[in-house]
């Protein structure tokens, strides 16, 4: 090809562009490769600090033992049974009051509501998902503590229900809001059938929309059950956190104390020397913890490229 | 005289045209989507200042045929080609090339205008200034020169700090000649220019075409018969991903070799 | 009225009844708050340390940290998540390699944020050896906001239609000319945007900075990068479970609340706002 000159004097390149934009690309794809890093890195950094806490603790105890008391003068046991019992009884606490509301209030947006009220109300429910835990948190102690002691006529409202109650309120604007895309990306032409065969709009969403977006809806509800699992800060503040096994089901569970996997590294690890057993262990909870969410996100992951791929 | 500059000859000798007058060659060139064959063994030669049209039914590859010239399709993440292309007597898909002197040399205006949310005047001197030209004078020089060759000088000399989105369609198509025009390009690819615009402003564009001959090689697609018939010295038909007739004008449209030309260019299917 | 109108009434009431709830919660929330928080709001209590024991005095130094480690959280995650997701929207090809990064993202953003302290504690207060101290916090935050930043930053480059991409490359541009002179400066309104809300949501995060550099009481601002710092989320959390005069400063961990929660409302609302021109003025 003819080196063909813009100018009579055209600008002096020190490198030929493509050679630049190589480079230019290259770095690029070092910065994207750093998330892929990160994600292997934090894997990778809590098995390593995990391992050693095995030295002393067996597997077999920390996976089955129903006692963990690690400042124990005689003693220390590491069992991860009362914690992961705890997280359970909260999150499922939380997914009972936030799945339905969760889905009425998706399917209101999505469905009922004008636009105008849409575009209003979006924006409001983001706002909840701004609330800092902290804050949260800090209402769990002020404000449904005290209801709950009243209503149950207890002497203390810091308890799983409480718990529940505000995870409920931090994972409700995930779950409205991915249960919502996937209402509106049902196509249109299904709402038309349905109607165009003499059923009412309410009939349409029931039987239709929420059905075609089942899987949508899902995994709206899995993401928001990864929250509440990981989330710290309101547990460790508003569920009382008595790192005994709960006892007593349901009620008695419900209304005594318990000790996420959470809150109890967050108790503990501001009081352990590092690099000892203690320690180690504490990471083998985050580890446990990390792998129980990392599966819960995959798996909705998977859930919504399906759904994605079948809806577009 | 090299290699590729004897082929080069014999090609032009073939077609009883002269060497100097070969401006691209095609040759068996194929192109993929994946697994769905786009263009097959596509071979044809384009003269210098001449118009090509390109017509075809919708998804007959034309369009995808038109952005292999200057390589658009790289952008397309699965697109697999075969077989060459040569400008001059470079192959554009030589490993050496610098596709951005290729997209320099080889402009292109698209179905939809597209001009940047900028000023008149900084659309058309984009080209310029990503190249590294600075100078101010040469800048305003070359801008006039190109929106008086795209026939928009008139229209807009006065308001060049205006938006662009403030022109009508058939100015902000114009505009678009105007900003590959800058850069001084040598061929000149329109991807059905006028497909959006109404019958005054085609006009214009059609007219546009007629002068720009004079200095440029230039390839169009379009998907009006009677457009290609008006503006181009030499029509390819392309069925399904296949160069099925490639003429004059004139016998494409009076007197085609092929049945099934006929067919298309009286309006039998399409 | 029939049968089937009566349903679909009793139905979209619940429907109701349920964004009801989730409205409620946002209100009270707002309201306990506002109600019992703002007459401990003066310009005492936004400027001076805290005295005799926390009892007193104002949340000054919790403010400055709180903004300091948002400013660091912000100087990481910005340049990072931003180039990741040029990098992702304007390079990469829909390959083996490029699925995974997309799905590393959406599982950092789901990795709970005491896992982000976790990882802070061992690499930057450890390792790194920053010890517990600002930087460490606000790496350990700018990591944690990465995945925010990028998620938010790709659906601005999204908006930009791709003919300006097209246009600029048929003029022969590169590839990285073509990004900066034909998407960024059309994407980054929108890329800021978000990410101010991304970093509204590390401001008020407390479970990653507990154990890499949020201390209890300091009479003072960070000086430096090595100094441990006071932070709103961290401070209400003190004043509200470990305080040992719980109940006397409760006022303050009111007024606390009511700071913190009224700074990201405000960061919210602007941002909702700077998206809502920028939809109105939407380029096509």
């Amino acid at each position: 090809m003819k080196a063909i000159a813009l100018t009579d004097n055209p600008p002096k390149r020190l490198f030929s562009t493509a050679f630049k934009d190589k480079c230019v690309h290259a770095v690029f794809f070092i910065n994207g490769m750093l998330v892929v890093l990160l994600l292997g890195g934090i894997f990778l950094l809590l098995i390593q600090t995990s391992i050693p806490a095995f030295q002393e603790v067996s597997i077999v105890e920390f996976l089955t033992s129903t006692n963990w008391n690690p400042t124990s003068y005689v003693k220390a046991s590491y069992g991860i049974i009362p914690m992961l019992v705890s997280t359970f009884m909260v999150t499922v606490g939380a997914l009972a009051i936030a799945i339905p509301i969760g889905i009425g209030a998706a399917a209101y947006l999505s469905d009922v509501a004008s636009p105008r009220v849409r575009e209003i109300l979006k924006p409001t429910i983001e706002m909840l998902a701004a609330v800092p835990s902290v804050v949260i948190g800090f209402l769990g102690i002020v404000f449904v503590g005290p209801l709950i002691a009243k209503f149950f006529n207890i002497y203390n409202g810091l308890n799983a229900i409480n718990g529940s109650v505000l995870l409920a309120v931090m994972a409700l604007p995930t779950i409205i809001s991915i249960s919502e895309d996937a209402l509106s990306s049902v196509p249109y032409s299904y709402d038309q059938a349905s109607l165009a065969l003499g059923a009412t709009k309410w009939q349409t969403v029931i039987r239709v929309k929420i059905p075609a977006a089942l899987s949508g809806i899902i995994a709206a509800c899995m993401l928001g059950m990864g929250r509440a699992i990981g989330e710290t800060m309101t547990v460790l503040m508003a569920t009382g956190c008595a790192p005994a096994m709960p006892e007593g089901f349901p009620f008695e569970a419900f209304l005594g104390s318990v000790r996420t996997l959470t809150s109890s590294i967050a108790i503990e690890l501001g009081e352990v020397a590092y690099n000892t057993t203690h320690y180690y262990a504490l990471f083998a909870l985050g580890l446990v913890l990390f792998v129980i969410t990392f599966v819960i996100n995959l798996i909705s992951d998977i859930i919504l490229h399906n759904f994605e791929k079948v809806h577009r | 005289m090299n290699m590729k500059n004897l082929k080069q000859e014999k090609i032009a000798e073939d077609r009883g045209v002269e060497l100097n007058q070969l401006k691209i060659s095609v040759e068996n060139f194929n192109f993929y989507y994946g697994a769905v064959h786009a263009l097959k063994s596509v071979t044809m030669q384009i003269l210098e200042n001449t118009v090509v049209g390109i017509i075809g039914p919708s998804g007959c590859g034309k369009s995808t045929f038109l952005r292999s010239f200057n390589r658009m399709n790289d952008t397309i993440p699965s697109a697999r080609y075969e077989g060459k292309i040569v400008v001059d007597t470079q192959n554009i898909f030589d490993k050496e090339l610098d596709v951005v002197d290729l997209r320099r040399q080889v402009g292109m205006v698209f179905q939809k205008s597209n001009p940047f949310p900028k000023s008149i005047f900084d659309n058309v001197a984009y080209g310029l200034r990503i190249n590294g030209i600075k100078d101010r004078n040469f800048i305003e020089q070359r801008v006039e020169t190109s929106l008086k060759q795209s026939a928009l000088w008139n229209e807009v000399k006065d308001r060049l700090n205006k938006s662009a989105f403030a022109l009508s369609g058939g100015q902000q198509q114009r505009l678009c000649i105007a900003r590959a025009l800058a850069v001084q390009p040598e061929v000149l690819l329109l991807d059905e220019p006028a497909s959006a615009l109404d019958p005054i402003a085609t006009g214009k564009i059609e007219e546009l075409i007629h002068e720009l001959k004079l200095k440029y090689t230039i390839v169009i697609v379009t998907h009006n018969m009677q457009q290609a018939a008006r503006v181009s010295d030499y029509t390819a038909f392309f069925m399904l991903g296949e160069l099925v007739e490639y003429d004059k004008t004139s016998k494409i449209f009076t007197n085609p070799a092929k049945k099934i030309t006929e067919d298309y260019v009286t309006g039998r299917f399409g | 009225m029939k049968a089937r109108q009566w349903q679909q009434l009793i139905g979209f009431g619940t429907l109701k009844i349920c964004v009801a709830f989730v409205l409620l919660a946002l209100i009270i929330i707002a309201w306990d708050i506002y109600s019992k928080g703002h007459s401990v709001i003066t310009w005492e209590f936004l400027t001076a340390a805290p005295r005799n024991g926390m009892t007193e005095g104002g949340i000054y130094p919790a403010i400055v940290g709180t903004f300091y480690v948002t400013v660091l959280t912000a100087i990481i995650s910005i340049p990072l998540g931003m180039g990741c997701a040029i990098y992702l929207n304007e390079y990469a090809k829909d390959t083996a390699l490029t699925r995974i990064i997309r799905m590393a993202i959406r599982n950092l953003s789901g990795v709970p944020s005491i896992v982000y302290g976790l990882f802070g504690v061992v690499v930057f207060v450890q390792i790194l050896a920053f010890d517990t101290s600002i930087l460490s916090a606000g790496m350990t935050l700018g990591m944690m906001t990465l995945p925010w930043v990028i998620t938010s930053s790709e659906e601005a480059l999204k908006t930009v239609p791709q003919a300006y991409r097209d246009a600029s490359l048929a003029l022969g541009a590169t590839k990285w000319q073509t990004i900066w002179t034909n998407v960024l400066p059309y994407a980054v309104p929108g890329m800021l945007t978000g990410t101010i809300l991304g970093l509204a949501r590390a401001a008020g995060e407390t479970a990653p900075i507990l154990f890499t550099g949020a201390a209890f009481f300091l009479p003072f601002v960070p000086k430096s990068l090595s100094d441990q710092f006071m932070a709103l989320p961290y401070h209400l959390y003190i004043m509200s479970t470990q305080h040992h005069a719980i109940a006397k400063v409760r006022p303050l961990a009111y007024g606390t609340a009511l700071v913190l929660i009224g700074l990201v409302f405000i960061i919210n609302l602007v941002a909702f706002v700077i998206r809502y021109q920028l939809r109105k003025t939407k380029l096509e």
